[in-house]
């Protein structure tokens, strides 16, 4: 167990130089940068009137759609990456299980492409 | 098996990062903070389950979690059009309700470790012991079993992620709109010039 | 797992097997052929594949453990299945003329009940923990969209709304039980659970895993304090959606919280039996009480099937083999004057109007078509208790049970509960009997008629063929000692 945490520690040092440049890139403006804040420079820029309204719309629901589809095959995916590392061992019961597997996921990806849910318009 | 040294500090920063981030998702006044505080939870609980030895499981909560359901929330926020203002209306009625609920639980989950005293240990061997890091990793020790032993559940899990791809198309597709005008690629490499073009002989005076 | 262990275990789950090669199959169809036809063709295959996994059931499929330790065919299984599947194929049968009037005839509803189908299957055969979870997830999510199938209709939209962020929470607190149980006992296999907590002795943390799985079960079979979807998802949800929530996925649920606490739990019998007990109790009176203010019909059945569930947890309560005997009994009872009673709310439907669904509308209907008439009420009769009707003999075997393992409070309150529940199934036929008619309702389908007269024939014939349904129950509900 020690091992594994110890294993880990480039990526702390990574994280911690990381957090190190970010915070020094933000806190040095403060001490060092000539100041005069104003709302005026906080707002929206409008050709010359003031903003009409949010510049938050409301997206359209087939963002949604396209979305959850990728969630599932990215969780199809990660169903492929035990599978890929322990292949030698699995022989050919495990493979076929995974083309099985795959083969369920295709159906519905062909229902997909049929059903026109790939398509935007 | 309680953590000790260096392990045991990470413990106890990502585990207080990972709650104080997540009581920040429940009191943000922006739903998209509320969204991004989500995503900082999911890397601390990540981090979590590294620290216990389940890298496969911490790496999968990033790319599933952090890469696309944290995505699709943000979607829902946008698509909702949350009104900051209305969206925390009613929390004052609501909060002690759920602050009641909330300390009960609390409250029984700590009369079980109390009463288990403050090491919990299975109390029998467990059906598939996790084997050691060093002999199999982690990711490796899944696969060994998961296609295989545990392969009734492996395809029920494919058969779920059929039933979300039918539910979602069948709940959200509209069929495609009549007015938009739609490319045939196939129809138009077949044109020919016979007939794409017409040739009309036009008496004069008479028009067609 | 070899190979071979793989196709006797295939051979045992043959049934299941071919309802998820059969829905794929039928998807793929679905979108191949021309989209007018899809929804007739697609819904007469899925019947058709229903029909033949219930046939290679009852003939073909062998009985014994597979996919080891995951799944387990037995005789109560085969029971449950058996009401699981009928379940299924009169909703579907009951739902080819809705689709068509109200416009939801899309072929991807038969296939999604065949999914769900197939999950509540595996529900019944679950024989560990995580089989368990992973087949109620393919049931209930397949119902959650089934819920809102209809979704230019803003209340069924609302339904599946609700069912679906309900469920979910229901599903988390199942999933949080199941974790406690394996953290401090080491086992997800019901027998084996069974060893680790044998002689009672559990540690608290398995009892607290055990109190989230019931709640997750009840949940499930809305039971009282969790039955509050119950009602809105009825009265949102289209009518043939209804009848089949009403009717398949309670029969796998139950089905699911008898194997839970009889095969894991049994050990442990006064640990649980006072969570059902109270359940039952609290089911019972709510669905008494709640539906007597019910103008709609579809809540008037949801507080019904609540109050049914309760009567069904009775027999559970007494945790002996009458006990478990008494609630297939009632739940094969149940089954048939459920669907009886949604095939008639079905036919509910007027010229201009199209379906309605108040409980006034049914004024005078006797005057109009008295043997139709004449059926509903003796299902009314029935769904109230009344010897020598079916619904009697479902109470009976229960509170049988009940009375036999000791639990007497129980089984009176039972007793005046029906009493009760008995004012509003009466007033239903008061209403058709008595009151001045409305308006006619249009001719029934044929199908409708069909599973009405059937439903008739069982609740009014029961007390000839019942012996032999009995005694099989009897043998099946041995299984578990």
């Amino acid at each position: 167990m020690e091992a594994v945490v110890a294993s880990y520690l480039p990526i702390i040092i990574f994280l911690l130089v990381c957090i190190g440049i970010g915070a020094a890139l933000l806190i040095a403006p403060f001490i060092v940068a000539y100041q005069s804040p104003d709302p005026e420079k906080l707002s929206a820029y409008e050709c010359g009137f003031n903003a009409f309204d949010d510049a938050r719309m409301k997206f359209d629901v087939r963002f949604y759609l396209v979305a959850i589809l990728f969630i599932i095959f990215d969780l199809e995916v990660a169903f492929l990456f035990p599978w890929a590392v322990s292949f030698g061992e699995l022989g050919m019961f495990g493979f076929w299980s995974m083309m099985v597997f795959l083969g369920v996921l295709t159906v519905g990806f062909i229902y997909e492409w049929r059903k026109g849910a790939l398509e935007w318009d | 098996m309680l953590l000790t040294g260096i392990a045991a500090a990470f413990f106890y920063m990502f585990a207080f990062i990972a709650v104080a981030s997540s009581v920040m998702v429940v009191v943000a006044r922006n739903p998209v903070h509320s969204v991004l505080y989500l995503i900082l939870t999911f890397f601390n609980a990540s981090a979590l389950f590294v620290l216990t030895g389940a890298e496969f499981l911490g790496m999968i909560l990033l790319a599933v979690y952090v890469g696309a359901v944290a995505v699709l929330f943000l979607f829902v926020v946008m698509m909702l059009e949350v009104n900051r203002v209305t969206f925390r209306k009613g929390i004052a009625e609501y909060a002690p309700i759920g602050v009641l609920v909330g300390v009960v639980i609390a409250a029984q989950l700590l009369i079980v470790v109390v009463g288990q005293s403050l090491a919990i240990e299975p109390s029998g061997t467990p059906a598939l012991p996790t084997p050691d890091p060093a002999a199999r990793p982690n990711t490796a020790a899944l696969g060994d079993i998961l296609y295989t032993d545990y392969v009734y559940f492996f395809q029920i899990a494919g058969l779920v992620l059929l039933v979300a791809m039918i539910g979602a198309i069948v709940l959200t597709l509209r069929d495609p709109r009549p007015h938009i005008k739609r490319q045939n690629i196939g129809e138009q490499v077949a044109r020919d010039p016979e007939k794409a073009v017409e040739l009309v002989d036009v008496e004069s005076g008479k028009g067609l | 797992m070899t190979a071979q262990e793989l196709a006797q275990s295939l051979v045992i789950a043959a049934p299941e097997l071919l309802i998820a090669i059969g829905a794929m199959a039928l998807l793929m169809v679905g979108v191949f052929v021309r989209k007018e036809s899809a929804n007739a063709i697609v819904t007469s295959l899925t019947v058709a594949l229903l029909v033949a996994a219930l046939g290679w059931m009852v003939f073909f499929a062998p009985m014994g453990p597979a996919f080891g330790g995951a799944y387990v065919h037995d005789a109560f299984t085969f029971f449950m299945k058996m009401l699981v599947l009928i379940g299924s194929i009169v909703a579907l049968v009951m739902s080819v003329g809705f689709a068509r009037e109200e416009k939801f005839d899309r072929f991807e509803f038969p296939i999604l009940i065949a999914l769900s189908t197939l999950g509540m299957m595996l529900m019944v055969s679950a024989d560990n923990l995580l089989s368990l979870y992973m087949a109620l997830e393919l049931q209930s999510l397949a119902l959650y969209v089934i819920a809102a199938i209809n979704r230019d209709s803003a209340r069924s939209t609302e339904a599946g709304l609700k069912y679906f962020v309900l469920g979910a929470l229901s599903s988390g607190m199942m999933l949080y039980g199941i974790s406690l149980i394996y953290g401090f006992t080491g086992h997800i296999g019901f027998d084996e659970i069974a060893a680790a907590v044998t002689g009672g002795e559990r540690s608290i943390g398995v009892l607290f895993g055990l109190v989230f799985l019931l709640t997750g079960l009840a949940f499930k079979i809305s039971a009282v304090p969790f039955h509050m979807w119950t009602p809105d998802v009825y009265e949102g949800a289209p009518t043939p959606v209804t009848a089949f929530f009403a009717a398949a996925p309670k029969m796998a649920a139950m089905a699911m919280l008898v194997r839970v606490v009889m095969d894991a739990f049994q050990p442990v019998t006064a640990d649980w039996q006072q969570i059902i007990v109270f359940i039952s109790i609290a089911s019972m009176v709510l669905g008494a009480f709640a539906a007597i203010g019910q103008r709609n019909i579809k809540r008037l059945m949801a507080y019904s099937s609540i109050g049914h569930m309760g009567y069904a947890l009775v027999g559970l309560a007494a945790g002996t083999v009458a006990g478990v005997q008494g609630v297939m009994l009632y739940m094969a009872i149940y089954l048939a004057m459920t669907l009886g009673t949604f095939a008639f709310i079905l036919a509910m439907r007027r010229k201009d109007e199209g379906n309605v669904e108040q409980i006034s509308d049914l004024a005078g209907y006797a005057s109009n078509n008295p043997l139709m008439a004449a059926i509903l009420t003796a299902l009314m009769f029935s769904l109230a208790g009344i010897p020598p009707l079916a619904g009697f003999w479902g109470k009976w075997y229960v509170f049988l049970a009940a009375v036999e393992a000791g639990l007497w409070p129980l089984a009176i309150i039972g007793v005046l509960s029906s009493v009760v529940g008995a004012y509003y199934y009466l007033r239903i036929v008061k209403i058709m009997w008595f009151d001045d008619a409305e308006g006619r309702f249009v001719a029934p389908a044929g199908e409708l008629r069909l599973v009405m007269g059937a439903s008739g024939v069982f609740v009014l014939a029961y007390i000839v063929f019942g012996g032999p349904i009995a005694a099989y129950a009897e043998a099946a509900a041995r299984t578990f000692f």
